[in-house]
This record gives C-alpha cells, structure tokens and sequence, in this order.
C-alpha cells in the first residue's frame, strides 16, 4: 500500500506517480484531499484507489481500469470521460457526474446533482439516492440507474440511455418517455444492481428512453428543437 | 450569380434581392430554415480595406530575395514543457472527420506536414489516417466530446478547447443523417443516419472559473508536456481573451464571424459574429494589458485567404493565422473540373456550400466512398503544400518591403486602411491622414 498525503505532497507529484508506466505498486491510499481538484484523473492501469475525504472537480477523470473508491463527497464532474474500470463515492455527488463517460461503472451510494451522465457515451451509473435536473441529457449510450427520485428533465434530447428509476421522475424532457419493461431489460437492471451492490428489486423501477421523434429534422416537431 | 436580363427597365429590390425573395420561397416551401456550409457570404469589412505602407525614406527595407524574413512561430511558451514551433505561421483549422472525409482529413495533415504546420481535428475524433499524417496534430476538445478518450488526448502534440466558432458563436454543431456512415457513427456513439446536433455547452464546466480546472484536469492527465489552447468565436472578444488568459490558456484561437462551417444554420452564420479584423485589436489590447502579448499566442481565422491576409493579421497582433475554407479550396473543393456535377446538384463551381448534403463531387465535404474515393490524398496533399508555400511567400514579400526580418516584427504602424470601417476596426489611420476613427489627434 502506497499512501499519499495531499497535506504535504502535491498533487502534480500524484497524479506523476499515477502515471508511471510500471507501477509496482497496485493499491494506494490518498489521504487528506480537502477537496482538492483533478485527483487521480488520467490514471490508466488497474490500480485500486482509496481517497480518503472529500474531493474537488474531475476527480477520476478519463479513468482507465482503476478501481477508485471516494471515501466522501465529490465535487463537479467526477469520473468524467472514464473508459473503464470502476468509480465509487460513499457520500453525494455534485454536478455532471459522469458526463461524456465512454464505459465503466460508476456507483454513487449517496445522491447525484444536476446533469447527472449528461451526454455520456457507454458508461454504467448507479445511484443510491435521488438525481438532479437534466440527467442524461442527450445521453448517447449506456444505463442510469436510478434507486432514489429523478429531477426535472429527465433524458432531455436523449439518444440510446436506458434510463432505470425506483422513484419519481418529476419531469421527462423532450424526446424522452416511458417504455415497457420487459423481461430483458429487469435482467439488465438486476445485473448493474448486483455489480454495483445493491439488492433493490429489479422490478420495482420503471424503464425510460428515447421515442427517437427528434432522430431527424421534421418540421412537425420544429418546437422541440 | 449574373444573367443577363431581358427588359432592363426591369428593377431588382435593393431590399427584396432575388436571393432573399428564393430564400422565403423556400421557407414557405419546407417550414425550415436554411443548413449549409462554407462561412458567411455577406460583405464585412475585411483585410482587403488594409494597405502596408512599404519602406522608402523613413523606413529601410530588406532585400527582397537576399536578407532573411523569418517566419517560424513557437505556440505554448507560457505552460506546456513541450510547446509547438510551427515553420510557416499558416495553421490548419480543426474540421471534423465527419464532416470531411478520411481522405481530405489525411489530405490535410499531408499538406501541413510537408511544409511544417500543424493541423487540427474536429468535432469526431482523431482518425488512424489524420494522426499518422500529421507531424503535428491539434486535438481538439468540444462540448460533444464525440470520440473523446485519454488515449487520443495523449497521442496529441496540442489541445485545443473549443468554446466556439466564428460563424457560429454559441451555436453547437450538426451532422446530417446524410454523413452519419458507419464509421463516423461508431465513432460518435451515435445510431447511423440520424440527424446529429452537437452541444453549443461544455457538458462539465460553465463559467471561466470552472474552465481554469478543466484546463489543470487537461493538464494533470498529459502530464503538462503539451499547450492548451481556447477557442472563441468573435463576439464580445476584449473579454473573452482575458478570461481565456485568466483560465490559464497558452494560446487563444480567435474566429471572426467570416469563418467557415461544416453544417450550421445560414441566419446563424450571417448575423452572429463580428468580423475578423475588427476582433484581433480586441484581443491585442486584451493580451498587451495582461502583460501576456506574444506569450500567450493568438492564432486568427476567419476569411483568411492569402499571405497579405497572413501579414495583415500578424501586423494587427496574431501570431498565427488557421484556414479552413482556402484549405478545402486548395485540395480541390469548388475546382471548376467538376462543373457538370456541381449543376446536376443545383449548384456551380464557385458556389457550392452545401457541405451538410454530403454530396460534395470533389470528395471532400462526404462520406460517400465512391466520392471520397476521387480524392487522392497525396496528391491533394501536395495542392495544399503549395498553396501554404505561396502564402508564406506572399507574406515574407510584404514583411519584407516593409523592412521586417521576421513576419512578427510587422505592427499596426505599418497599416493604414481604405475607408472609415476599417480604420475604426481595426485601429489604424484612414489613408492619407493620422486619424484613427475613435482616438484624439
Ligand atoms: C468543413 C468545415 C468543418 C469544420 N469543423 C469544425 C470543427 O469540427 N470544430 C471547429 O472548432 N471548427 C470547425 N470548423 C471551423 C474552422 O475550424 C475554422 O474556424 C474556420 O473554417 C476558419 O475560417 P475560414 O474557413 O474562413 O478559414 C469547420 C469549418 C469547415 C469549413
């Protein structure tokens, strides 16, 4: 175990040593992040990560492989752009969690704030609690999974997101509607909950995507562009 | 277009010309407003509202084949431990692989390799092709994040954050379903054949102060080896620089509203914006009151079409200039051999802009393999190479006569401009007087 002290070292020195290319060590401990911003973003290599406390912007941006677990709350766009491997935070998330994120799963035990998987591309996200607004907003590719309440505009613009919600939705955006849940898709969702550690019942959540009216320009829908 | 009229008693409307009253034909026809490409179309007052004033008494000048006239440009000096030194101050601007295809991608990068530029990818991603081919490649990083990935960010040489482009600023993108092909779908994360509108906001940070940590979170994943630059189209341009200097850019890249697009509402391209010229002394003045003028580097586009262009620019304050449209020009875009086509398109040579359809008979604006096929990339590759060549040489002529060793040692000293416009723009003195619009004598 390698442990970093973010009290005296810094974190361009960190985030250096994440980066090496034959890291020997595979677990390390940050302690004492204050909410320090862009900790632990670019690493690529599958390292398991403990950060203790809370943390700023980006943290675990573009993540590859690593496991990384956030021992706090996480400030603006953790996990954003992440490829792969697996982010999860103990407390609340702020805004545009995982945003643009290609792949991995990224688990949020507590809530997530507004744009929650805004624009992501392929990304897993399972949240404990509630979302805020505009979550997965023209969200293109992977699931959302939702155990707590959605904010206003849910899926706005939405392309290919599976949307799964156990709770209120308090608005769904333009494009996006209710669809039935069928026996694949409760499969689906029991897998992602059982990855993320959670034992709801896949089929209490109902199921929300794309009706693809707004695919291609129609003069008919010229209101909702 | 001009044809000859039949009656001349017959008067057109300054007010309702033929292009507005086909223009409300065809809005009454479709319900939708006009998508095309190329930039706008309109007259603005421009470069060519400048004149050098050349060496004679009070100025010595340099000789024009014999005495040396640098033109090398290092873009990234404040922050990046890698900057890039370019050999001609002519960039390639950031087009899509989407937009463009594969082969005039690698066109491009062919291009600028060969006379030592850099060159830019675009809404979509870094293509195998554009990489390999460019010896120096600008990534950029755009609110759609299409193709996105750590990997790709540290292959670059530099990366570019683009807030927005001249001729649409706070506008986002579109790719018609037309170009959505497999491969572009696959690398945008998209389903095929859909009309894609890209983001006009970054999806992770909104103000400057959110943008000076996505730019250290840029930083910290390449380790610092490499320049970040910020890219604004010309709107409120004094502040933007600053803020963009404040974020912690190394370069800023400016497009005025003449610069060109892919795909994007023809309102929007018209009547957003303001000119080129009028933006650089903006960001000049920016840069010189920060301290940072010519640390911070200031690449220009927008309408930039010749080394008299390139000259006017650097005089004004840039460091370097980028081109799109004349790039696309150069590799064979609107050649006249392909009349015929462009009419059976309803367009001509010299006309066409509608790079949205995908139909371009040159091979570059599609993703029509038949048409792409038509363009050979070395060969066009070698088109652009000269074209670059002859602007660089156009410019050194101008430096040059005007006693510059070095393409940045013109200044605003060296201009005057034709009519009010221009002098109020772009701060220099009408021809013939001291007076520049807006300063006491
Ligand atoms: C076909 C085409 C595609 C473009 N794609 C992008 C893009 O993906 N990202 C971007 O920032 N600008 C894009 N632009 C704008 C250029 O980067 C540049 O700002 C502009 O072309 C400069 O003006 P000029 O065309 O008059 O030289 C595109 C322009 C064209 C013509």
């Amino acid at each position: 175990m390698t442990t970093y002290d973010l009290s005296t070292d810094s974190l361009r020195a960190l985030n250096q040593a994440l980066h090496e290319e034959e890291i020997s060590a595979r677990e390390w401990r940050i302690t004492h992040p204050d909410g320090a911003h862009n900790i632990a973003c670019g690493v690529n290599d599958a390292l398991c990560i403990d950060i203790d406390g809370h943390v700023g912007y980006y943290c675990a941006g573009m993540n590859q492989k690593a496991q990384i677990t956030i021992h706090g709350n996480a400030g603006v766009g953790v996990a954003e752009n992440m490829m792969s491997g697996c982010v999860r935070i103990k407390g609340d998330a702020s805004q545009s969690a995982g945003a643009t994120a290609h792949g991995g799963l990224l688990v949020i035990e507590g809530n997530a704030s507004a744009r929650c998987g805004i624009s992501m591309k392929g990304v897993d996200i399972v949240v404990k609690g509630n979302i805020g607004p505009m979550s997965a907003f023209m969200g293109q590719a992977g699931n959302l999974v939702v155990c707590g309440d959605a904010g206003e505009a849910l899926g706005d613009s939405l392309y290919e997101v599976h949307i799964y919600v156990k709770g209120e939705v308090a608005s769904l955006g333009a494009d996006c509607v209710q669809k039935e849940m069928r026996q694949e898709h409760v499969d689906e969702l029991a897998q992602l909950l059982s990855r993320a550690g959670l034992d709801d019942d896949p089929a209490s959540f109902k199921r929300y995507g794309s009706a693809r009216e707004l695919y291609n320009f129609k003069v008919d829908n010229a209101t909702a562009y | 277009m001009t044809d000859t009229v039949f009656n001349p008693a017959l008067r057109e409307s300054a007010t309702f010309g033929r292009d507005v009253i086909a223009e409300i034909q065809r809005a009454a026809d479709t319900g939708i407003y006009d998508i095309r490409g190329w930039g706008a179309k309109r007259k603005v007052p421009h470069f060519d509202d400048l004149l050098f004033l050349g060496a004679s008494m009070s100025r010595y000048p340099l000789e024009g084949y014999r005495e040396k006239c640098g033109t090398e440009v290092t873009l990234g000096t404040r922050y990046a431990k890698k900057p890039i030194v370019i050999d001609t101050p002519v960039t390639i601007a950031g087009m899509s692989f989407g937009a463009l295809s594969a082969q005039a991608k690698e066109a491009l990068g062919r291009g600028a390799s060969e006379v030592g530029t850099s060159t830019t990818t675009g809404d979509g991603g870094m293509t195998a092709e554009e990489r390999g081919q460019s010896s120096k490649l600008v990534y950029q990083y755009l609110p759609s994040r299409y193709g996105m990935n750590p990997d790709d960010l540290r292959k670059a040489d530099a990366i570019e954050v683009v807030l927005g482009q001249g001729a649409k600023p706070g506008g986002g993108g579109m790719l018609l379903g037309q170009k959505i092909s497999d491969r572009v779908a696959a690398m945008r994360t998209l389903p095929k054949g859909i009309d894609q509108r890209s983001a006009c906001r970054h999806p992770d940070w909104t103000g400057p102060d959110d943008l000076a940590i996505k730019i250290a979170e840029l930083r910290e994943i390449t380790d610092w080896q490499v320049p970040i630059y910020i890219k604004v189209g010309a709107t409120r341009t004094y502040y933007d620089v600053k803020l963009a200097v404040k974020a912690g850019a190394d370069v800023v890249v400016l497009d005025g509203m003449q610069g060109g697009t892919a795909a994007t509402q023809d309102v929007f391209i018209e009547h957003v914006g303001i000119p080129t010229m009028a933006a650089i002394p903006q960001a000049t003045q920016a840069l010189q009151e920060m301290g940072v003028h010519r640390e911070v580097q200031l690449i220009v586009s927008g309408g930039i079409r010749n080394g008299a262009d390139v000259a006017k620019a650097i005089a004004l304050g840039a460091d370097a200039v980028a081109i799109g449209t004349a790039a696309l020009i150069a590799l064979g875009d609107n050649h006249p051999r392909f009349e015929e086509e462009y009419r059976k398109i309803g367009s001509a040579a010299g006309f066409y802009d509608d790079f949205q359809e995908g139909k371009c008979p040159a091979g570059i604006s599609t993703q029509d393999p038949a048409l792409s096929q038509r363009l050979d990339p070395v060969a066009a590759g070698k088109r652009l190479a000269n074209y670059l060549r002859v602007m660089t040489l156009e410019a050194q002529t101008l430096a040059r006569a005007c006693g510059k060793s070095h393409l940045h040692n013109l200044e605003p000293e060296d201009l005057v401009a034709l009519n009010v416009e221009a002098a109020a723009m772009a701060r220099v003195p009408l021809a013939g007087t001291n007076w520049v619009p807006g300063q006491a004598y």
